[in-house]
């Protein structure tokens, strides 16, 4: 199945004509910046996710609320589709555009409005950038503790958007755990204010639904977000370990003890050997596997942690146990990781990133049935995995030139998506379903799950104009995935439980 | 996997078809746990229908930090059970008389005195089972600690009065208990107190409870042995009772025998206090200043128009002729819930108009 919007199984979408909606958005907001012009529009036609690209109608770049709510009613009128877009960082194609629709692109809502050092909030527009905001809290001492690995660069609104997470989301918590308010504007150009500066608000927590909703039931305009006192201290572990069950039983050895570490990632051999000849960060590259397990807080509580995280791991196999001895090793080790992504990029001529969540202790099996579905294939699997919270990235290497190899890794992930489905996990923990995963939706959830996600889409946006064929499919496309799915085999994995 | 040796039931079916005949005559229902919070919300007249049998851990497993247990089971089973595992739900939800189940505690979404440092109840819910308000019996979210794929059901059926739909399990994210526990007393007057929790905050100090009540501050440090022996070092004062906390969140202390009607006010953390002065009655200031109980005869409006003033919102706690539980939302925002309410429920027939009269 093709990655384009497909109106006979995504839903049928109005035809305009793009001179006359140019001409009518330009009368009905004078000062809003559009572009329509074929080379203008092309950086727009796809977000982090390369490999899907669909040139939009048109891009409008507003910078004032009122001019969003001027475009969303006017939208709403014509009955225009509106994809909303921040850094365009996103790797599921949450902001992939809409031949028949705008794009609407936040970028320019970049100010930081209030930091209250005393109540540790910050007041900021949805364009400004997740790191940014970090940077302006620094110098009280603060910072915002979501951090996705895009950090330079991706937005706050983005993140609200797909509920983003990052390295030390076990400890502090996603996105949603991490933001007090959200001021949103619906399709039909309503204002409402989700959350308050308060701990909780009366009413539904709709700051919880919007969070990771893709843009599909509102604008974001303004987050306020919490900020956190920055821990005294923070020390990193690194350990080897020549086999990577070992290395997954370590992990449920250190939660099981008690520790709640800040980061707790692993990494496989070939993420160690791509990321060592990328970053030099020191990594053991005949290792099978390592963790590197950062504790932080108050000083001593660091000391008495990492004395038991070390013995933990030395108990559990390790063949080496490494402290960063000063921060700039510290700042090594976590620069591999960090980087994990492009060295990999640098080994493969492209690569294609999965995000799948599993239950911890699934690990051992699932990695040998990804193992098992790369020699199937014929393509190099490197992982790299949240180890922490359970989420996977298995970084599926090919070569998009070579022919079959992208409908290959296609194929791949979605099995590597459908297996941790099956031990209980999900489809995506953190990159969002956008268009990519789209499809396997229709595994993780039934025809009567994705009924209640319609109904609450009408609820906010009736017409379907935020959006469209993104995060949740129509039925009408689960029944073409599944029948196309049947063709492959029967149901894949038939011999685990289903949860 | 461990499985708890306690009493469990399945007894969905039933659940479900109770909802199902609802359904089909159009039919109120009103859900009820362990019923230790009907005070809350406005009266709903309809069929009762008890989750208190559907009950039971359904797994739990220490190392995955993530419990999952019916609606039906008693909280103070759900927590025996974690601590028999060094484990505890951070968010510490009320257990009232001990009647109160975790179906209820989820569907109200009421936090103890640790919620400001540790999280929310929707914080801690990782997934859900439900019946919606079409009779269907179905799964959202799940037990892993990070889940993006489609909308967050599972928190916003959090705190929603059962006005979306019949919570029959839900998967909580659990962690392990401190290594170290301590509480203080203090004699301060209450700006003081509040100045000082602002310091300690920027000083990484490990509280994880602050109460100020009677010209005392309360205080409640946990984390390794060593930060919280320096943080006693630092703050001074007399030991305190553990106790202290849950007679707090229980409402046991005797600030909540005062006859006049029980307010929770629900403030940004850094409200002065002069944002709260002008209101008559005797003061409780938990979550270091950002709930603030209050026993007062003084009207609805007025209280509702001081927190609205301040950033933030009034709930009454003690039912009132004539006066709404929950702070009125603004147009816009009504509507849209109402939207949501019809779309998910659409004959109306859960908990209608426990939180607000058109929903």
């Amino acid at each position: 199945m093709s990655y384009h919007y497909d109106e006979t199984i995504d839903g049928p979408l109005v035809t305009h004509d793009k001179a006359a909606v140019v001409a009518q958005l330009q009368a009905r907001v004078p000062d809003l910046l559009i572009l329509h012009e074929q080379e203008d529009l092309r950086p727009f036609e796809c977000d982090g996710l390369a490999a899907y690209r669909t040139t939009p109608m048109l891009v409008a770049l507003p910078e004032r609320t009122d001019q969003v709510q001027a475009l969303l009613r006017f939208a709403c009128e014509e009955r225009i589709p509106v994809v909303a877009r921040g850094s365009g960082t996103g790797l599921s194609g949450g902001a992939l555009p809409l031949e028949k629709g705008i794009l609407l692109v936040m970028s320019r809502f970049n100010r930081i409005l209030e930091l209250d050092p005393e109540a540790c909030t910050a007041r900021v527009q949805p364009g400004v950038r997740n790191l940014a905001i970090s940077q302006a809290a620094a110098p009280h001492g603060l910072y915002y503790a979501p951090d996705p690995s895009s950090q330079i660069a991706c937005s706050i609104g983005g993140n609200v958007a797909e509920n983003a997470g990052g390295i030390h989301c076990l400890k502090y918590g996603l996105t949603v755990n991490n933001i007090l308010k959200l001021e949103i504007l619906t399709i039909d150009g309503e204002h409402l204010t989700l959350g308050s500066e308060a701990l909780d608000a009366p009413g539904f927590d709709l700051l919880a639904l919007f969070t990771g909703s893709e843009g599909m039931l509102g604008i974001v305009v303004e987050v306020t977000v919490k900020l956190l006192t920055k821990p005294q201290s923070a020390k990193v572990l690194l350990a080897s370990f020549d086999n990577v069950g070992k290395a997954g039983a370590a992990v449920a050895e250190i939660i099981g003890a008690g520790v709640i570490p800040g980061g707790l990632e692993m990494m496989d051999n070939l993420a160690i050997r791509a990321a060592e000849d990328f970053i030099h960060a020191g990594y053991p590259v005949d290792a099978e596997a390592i963790l590197l397990c950062e504790v932080d807080g108050v000083e001593s509580d660091v000391h008495e942690d990492c004395e038991r995280v070390e013995a933990l791991l030395r108990s559990a196999g390790a063949t080496e146990v490494r402290l960063a001895k000063d921060e700039a090793e510290r700042q090594r080790f976590w620069a591999g990781r960090k980087n994990a992504f492009p060295a990999v990029g640098r080994i493969s001529p492209d690569y294609y990133c999965m995000d799948g969540t599993i239950p911890r202790r699934e690990l051992p099996g699932v990695l040998k049935g990804i193992a098992d579905l790369s020699a199937e294939y014929g393509l190099q699997v490197a992982n790299v995995f949240h180890a922490g919270d359970g989420n996977m990235h298995p970084l599926i290497l090919f070569d998009a030139n070579a022919p079959g190899e992208t409908e290959r890794a296609e194929q791949i992930g979605a099995r590597i998506l459908e297996l941790c489905v099956a031990v209980g996990g999900n489809i995506t923990g953190e990159h969002g379903v956008g268009r990519e995963k789209i499809n396997q939706m229709c595994a993780q959830f039934n025809s009567d799950e994705l009924t209640v996600f319609h109904a609450v889409k009408a609820a906010f946006d009736p017409d379907g104009l935020l959006n469209p064929g993104k995060n949740i499919p129509t039925l009408h496309r689960c029944a073409e995935f599944g029948s196309m799915h049947i063709h492959h085999g029967k149901l894949p994995f038939p011999e685990l439980e289903r949860f | 996997m461990m499985r708890a040796e306690l009493h469990s039931t399945d007894d969905s079916e039933r659940l479900v078809d109770e909802v199902a005949r609802a359904f089909l005559r159009r039919a109120p229902l009103r859900i009820r746990g362990g019923d230790s919070k009907s005070h809350l919300g406005r009266p709903v007249s309809g069929a009762e229908i008890d989750t208190r049998s559907h009950r039971g851990v359904v797994s739990y497993d220490p190392t995955e930090l993530v419990i999952t247990a019916r609606a039906g089971t008693p909280l103070a089973e759900l927590n025996a059970v974690l601590e028999a595992a060094g484990q505890m739900l951070p968010c510490e939800p009320p257990a009232f008389d001990g009647a109160a189940t975790v179906g209820g505690a989820v569907a109200t979404g009421l936090a103890g005195p640790r919620r400001p440092w540790a999280g929310s109840v929707r914080d801690f819910v990782l997934g859900c089972r439900v019946i919606t308000g079409e009779a269907k019996h179905l799964r959202f979210g799940g037990e892993v600690m990070k889940n993006v794929a489609g909308y967050d059901m599972s928190r916003l059926l959090a705190g929603s009065y059962g006005c979306l739909g019949l919570i029959t399990e839900v998967s909580l994210k659990v962690l392990p208990r401190p290594r170290a526990q301590r509480s203080l007393t203090l004699e301060l007057d209450a700006g003081e107190a509040l100045r000082e929790l602002s310091a300690w905050r920027k000083a990484a100090l490990p509280v994880s409870g602050a109460c100020y009540l009677d010209g005392r501050l309360h205080v409640r440090l946990e984390g390794g042995t060593g930060s919280v022996a320096a943080a006693v070092d630092r703050i001074g004062g007399a030991d305190l009772d553990m106790g202290f906390w849950e007679a707090l969140r229980e409402h046991r202390l005797a600030f909540f025998d005062d006859p006049r009607p029980l307010w929770r006010l629900s403030l940004p953390n850094s409200t002065p206090l002069a944002a709260t002065a002008a209101l008559s009655g005797a003061m409780l200031i938990d979550w270091a200043g950002a709930q603030r109980w209050l026993k007062s005869d003084a009207p609805a409006a007025t209280i509702r128009d001081v927190a609205a003033a301040a950033g933030g919102h009034a709930t009454c706690f003690t039912p009132l002729a004539g006066a709404e539980p929950f702070q009125p939302l603004a147009a816009p925002l009504l509507r849209f819930h109402q939207q949501l309410k019809q779309r998910l429920d659409p004959r109306g027939i859960f908990n209608p108009g426990r939180m607000y009269a058109d929903l």
